[in-house]
């Protein structure tokens, strides 16, 4: 069985780095994550895993430094927030091209600009929808409690090594800051090298007579070829789409009316629901796991069986537009955010939901 | 008397005097006539050859006429984004501290984009080498100014010569990191002549020895021409080389051993 510990989001994201036996953590201090780096730095994993944690010199750095980690096979990540993501999107549309596992973290924090410390869900779009140049896609997992923030290191990776693609932990500063108790995963070993080259025969550890040389890159001058290489990539998230969406229905059995929300106001939801059940009013709460792969279709079902939806997010309105694709406009679709760091009581969530779509 | 030889006594071992090494993959070069890198690739798979390290070197060209270096070179090789090789080349060493890593790169991307990554590694004393292909201009984008032309030289973007008062003055990379405590040997070498060739070969042979050692980055800079992006012939470009760009970067050893070479 797993060990129990009370531990902020941050510091389980780093110790489960650890027990999932990764071999690299590149990172440049930006609040609100800087405890990842520091956790690692005291845990001293080098002296007993043999993972490496180094502090690079800028968030272009260590994207770089995880791109050239994961083209060598090795099982590496990097966190950040915000304005740092920003800054690592030429690196990790080089990782998704390039087709190369690795395992990102965003904890978000409201924008634009420098914006401000304080959690923010605004970089939904970035996450989603690409972020970087050229067609591509991250594997998004948004986490809700310190719990997921610890498990979905070991399911990043997992699917990032899977699909051969960067995956990225959605999260906010709040789950990011809070703590919670959490059950830590038991240690995995590293991978030995021999291990490292036979999983990934196509990353360089040094060519052997008895193979190709191994090359990772992202370039195709020819556009024939190019495209070739995009619909290779297109497949590869069609194959993401029917496989991978993970996401999760709270009181929606008799719902009536539903919130979309993830992460953070996920958890507000949960007690926006209590507060409108007290009032008589029937409300459940469906939470995408996967940002990307959106869950499509468990939410059009959904949507069948209910009147309206608010979506709660911590931003102007972005995953509302995943939501009205999803059920194709029809039924009421309407929006609730704050943004710019203000995290949504329970009682105003309740209060929209009423007057916006049940309606008074 | 005239002596004949036919070819396949030409053929014989005892007869040849050059022989490409096999680590050049046998395909056409997609480098200018007379530029400097087909020579520079040459040199460095014939030490990895000699050194029997195959089997453990990883390279990484950046962007810059040499991206395309993976389809010369037969060893494992990463393509990096431009300046971040030695991002690539940290990590790659850090995770596999017994592997050859070496980055491959063009003053604009180790001197210009990629500034923060070079001195910062360097700076760390990081156990790769890097070998700095200097031809004063950017050449894989047709020839515009970069953190190396000189003062009064013609570019692109600079078609009326460099005015320093305006662009700002060349950066002389390979000084600067030679004072940084991470660095263990620099130098500066060039491959126009076949005798320069051979020291160029040996700086190679000593960088990536170095590599055992563990004491931190070997630095070989080869002053290079760039004779499409100069618009000159090769000769002339050779000639136009050493009359201006090895007074402004001279040529020799920086570093070595971990100690600054004392210029007399
Ligand atoms: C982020 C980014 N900016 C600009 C470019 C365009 N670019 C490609 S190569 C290059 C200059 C390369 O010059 P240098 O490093 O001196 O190498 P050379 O081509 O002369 O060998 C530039 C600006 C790019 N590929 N990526």
């Amino acid at each position: 069985m797993g060990e129990l510990r009370l531990m902020k989001g941050n510091e389980a994201i780093a110790e489960a780095a650890i027990r999932a036996g990764c071999d690299g953590y590149f990172g440049y201090p930006i609040t609100p994550q800087s405890e990842i780096l520091e956790y690692l730095m005291a845990e001293k994993p080098y002296e007993k895993t043999g993972m490496v944690v180094l502090q690079a010199e800028s968030e272009v750095a260590s994207i770089n430094m995880v791109y050239g980690g994961a083209g060598a096979g090795k099982m590496v990540m990097t966190t950040s927030s915000s304005p740092g993501v920003s800054l690592m999107q030429e690196g990790i549309s080089y990782i998704a091209g390039a087709e190369l596992p690795a395992l990102l973290v965003n904890i978000n924090r409201g924008g634009p600009g420098l914006g401000t410390i304080q959690p923010s869900q605004a970089d939904y779009w970035q996450s989603t929808k690409g972020g970087g140049h050229g067609d591509y896609h991250l594997l998004v997992l948004a986490p809700a409690s310190v719990q997921e923030m610890s498990d979905f290191v070991k399911l990043g990776f997992d699917l990032a090594f899977k699909y051969r693609n960067p995956v990225i932990i959605h999260s906010d500063g709040a789950i990011g800051q809070m703590m919670e108790k959490v059950v830590l995963f038991d240690p995995i070993p590293r991978r030995t090298d021999d291990e490292i080259k036979k999983q990934c025969p196509w990353a360089t550890v040094g060519k052997t007579p008895d193979r190709k040389r191994s090359i990772i890159t992202s370039l195709e001058l020819d556009p024939g070829k190019q495209e070739q290489v995009n619909l290779r990539l297109q497949a590869k998230y069609r194959k993401m789409e029917a496989e991978e969406v993970r996401y999760e229905e709270i009181a929606c059995d008799d719902a009536e009316y539903i919130f979309v929300a993830f992460g953070t106001s996920a958890r507000i939801c949960q007690k926006s629901i209590e507060l409108a059940r007290a009032k008589g009013y029937k409300v459940g709460l469906f939470r995408p796991i996967t940002l990307y792969p959106f869950p499509v279709n468990p939410l059009r079902e959904l949507s069948t069986k209910i009147k309206g939806i608010l979506v709660v997010e911590m931003n102007a309105g972005q995953m509302i537009e995943d939501v009205k694709l999803a059920v194709s406009c029809s039924l009421k679709v309407e929006h609730y955010g704050r943004f710019g760091g203000i995290i949504p009581t329970p009682e105003e969530v309740t209060e929209n939901l009423i007057s916006k779509v049940i309606g008074g | 008397m005239e002596k004949t030889i036919n070819k396949e006594q030409i053929r014989k071992p005892e007869n040849l005097v050059y022989r490409r090494t096999p680590l050049l993959v046998d395909v056409p070069l997609s480098y200018c006539p007379g530029c400097g890198h087909g020579t520079a690739h040459r040199m460095i798979m014939e030490v990895i050859e000699e050194m029997g390290i195959q089997q453990d070197t990883i390279g990484i060209a950046p962007v810059g006429c040499s991206v395309l270096a993976y389809d010369f070179l037969d060893i494992d090789m990463q393509q990096a984004a431009h300046g971040r090789a030695p991002a690539l080349a940290t990590a790659i060493k850090r995770l596999w501290p017994d592997k050859f890593v070496f980055t491959y790169q063009g003053d604009g991307d180790l001197a210009a984009i990629g500034t923060a990554e070079t001195i910062h590694a360097c700076n760390r004393g990081e156990h790769f080498t890097m070998i700095f292909v200097n031809n004063g201009i950017y050449g894989m984008t047709g020839g515009q100014m970069a953190p190396t032309t000189l003062p009064h030289m013609r570019s692109s973007t600079s078609p009326y010569g460099r005015d320093v008062e305006i662009m700002g003055f060349p950066l002389k990379m390979t000084e600067l990191i030679t004072h940084l405590p991470g660095t263990y040997y620099v130098t500066r070498q060039s491959v126009h002549t076949p005798a320069n060739v051979r020291k160029t070969k040996k700086a190679i042979r000593k960088a990536f020895e170095n590599q055992k050692l563990k004491k931190g980055i070997s630095f070989v800079e080869i002053v290079s021409n760039c004779n499409s992006g100069w618009k000159m012939n090769a000769v002339q470009a050779n000639k136009w080389m050493e009359e201006n760009m090895f007074p402004f970067y001279p040529l020799g050893d920086l570093k070595v051993d971990g100690q600054i070479v004392e210029k007399k």
